[in-house]
């Protein structure tokens, strides 16, 4: 078969058919694959949660949409509940202040807004410095389990070096102080939901 | 010639790295483990393999003037379906290589060979050659991933042989460049 000529009618047809052949083929494939991504994202968030609130892979997430305290953003709120009792908050929050930019945390609170645990998601932090902000690299981000933010000076999470009480990840102050500002954001975000809805008073009972 | 030349060449003679310095943007970027560079090189041997034969079928179809929009429509699907199947069968390798999936599509390499092998040569050897020459691509950039690996944090896909940090630099850029140049060194040597 002898090569064809490059003629307006001939380049018209071969890029339409290449093309339109290209097209069916992809559809058909994002067909196929639809599913098993979607699955994996979900198992991705459900695994992610249930690192900052234990327990969450058998209970129902309920996710919520919040604009932050401060206004810089929306957070999302994964409320996991078992039946109608609430486990805890795991809420995604984020902070722009990382070393190479916005840094995603995952933070677990319960019904008093004690962390349970926290872990980073998204960071383009150095590897081998500030990537020990995440679990899967080293143990840093243990300190915060348990922490009361309600009960520090001024209610702020700080790192030592600016007076607060945690302690940085050596040579990744700014990646420290972006966690603890991912965290306050949270935890500041948190609070005002509870105020806000009335949701599990601390004090009740006076009435 | 023969197949089996045109398989081994891509590993030392014409390797895309190494010899041809082709697709160094994704060699420099995703070699930060060994893990890394062998997932990045089995991709682009999938989209060179598939590209080079679908092209070479239909060669003949392709007006000269319009090869180069259909080359690049045939590699970008193959990318495409690639880029599907690693986000929904391994999320984790996915998620590590990230945008450099995608941008295989602007490799040289895949390209290159559709227009200087798979244009002109028979389904069969235009196979050969995407396999020898995808493989060899992943050949090299295992060894890079491995070396930054070892020297960056001490362990080898994944595993971790001493208990502490590593020489920095070698994951980040610039132990890319360092990597690179001294395996390009040793490579001109054996070549000799």
């Amino acid at each position: 078969m002898a090569k064809k000529e490059s003629t307006f009618l001939n380049m018209t047809l071969t890029l339409f058919v290449i093309t339109a052949i290209a097209a069916a083929g992809l559809a058909s494939v994002y067909n196929v694959t639809k599913d098993p991504i979607q699955k994996a994202k979900d198992e991705k968030l459900k695994t992610a949660i249930n690192v900052v609130v234990p327990g969450a892979d058998k209970a129902q997430i309920e996710e919520k949409e919040i604009p932050a305290a401060d206004g810089s953003g929306n957070l999302v709120f994964y409320y996991v509940k078992n039946g109608d009792d609430l486990i805890g908050t795991a809420v995604k929050t984020f902070s722009n202040n990382g070393f190479g930019g916005v840094i995603t945390v995952m933070v677990g609170f319960d019904k008093e807004g004690k962390i349970i645990d926290s872990n980073v998601l998204e960071h383009k932090e150095t590897p081998g410095l500030g990537d020990k902000s995440g679990k899967s690299v080293s143990s840093w981000n243990e300190q915060f389990k348990g922490m009361d933010i309600s009960s520090m000076k001024n209610s702020e999470l700080k790192v030592k070096k600016d007076g607060g009480q945690v302690d940085a990840i050596t040579a990744a102050t700014i990646t420290s102080r972006a966690y603890c500002d991912a965290i306050q954001r949270a935890f500041n975000t948190y609070i005002k939901t509870l105020t806000e809805n009335n949701v599990e008073p601390k004090e009740g009972g006076n009435e | 010639m023969n197949n089996f030349k045109n398989f081994t060449k891509g590993f030392l003679k014409e390797n895309p790295v190494f010899i041809l310095l082709l697709g160094l943007c994704p060699t420099l970027g995703v070699t930060t483990s060994a893990i890394n560079g062998l997932g990045m090189g089995l991709a682009t041997t999938f989209v060179l393999v598939g590209s080079n034969v679908v092209i070479s079928l239909i060669k003949k179809l392709i007006p000269d003037k319009v090869r180069i929009p259909s080359f690049i429509v045939i590699i970008a699907s193959f990318v495409t379906i690639i880029d599907l199947v690693m986000a929904a069968y391994v999320p984790a390798l996915y998620e590590s290589l990230g945008l450099f999936i995608p941008l295989i599509v602007v490799n040289c390499i895949v390209l290159g060979r559709a227009e200087a092998f798979a244009s002109k040569n028979t389904v069969f050897s235009s196979m050969i050659d995407g396999l020898g020459m995808g493989l060899g691509f992943a050949f090299a950039l295992t060894i890079l991933g491995s070396v930054r690996e070892i020297l960056g944090s001490y362990s080898i896909f994944g595993f971790k042989f001493i208990q502490t940090d590593g020489i920095l630099v070698f994951v980040l850029a610039p132990g890319a460049f360092f990597g690179l140049a001294y395996l390009i060194a040793i490579m001109k040597k054996i070549n000799k």
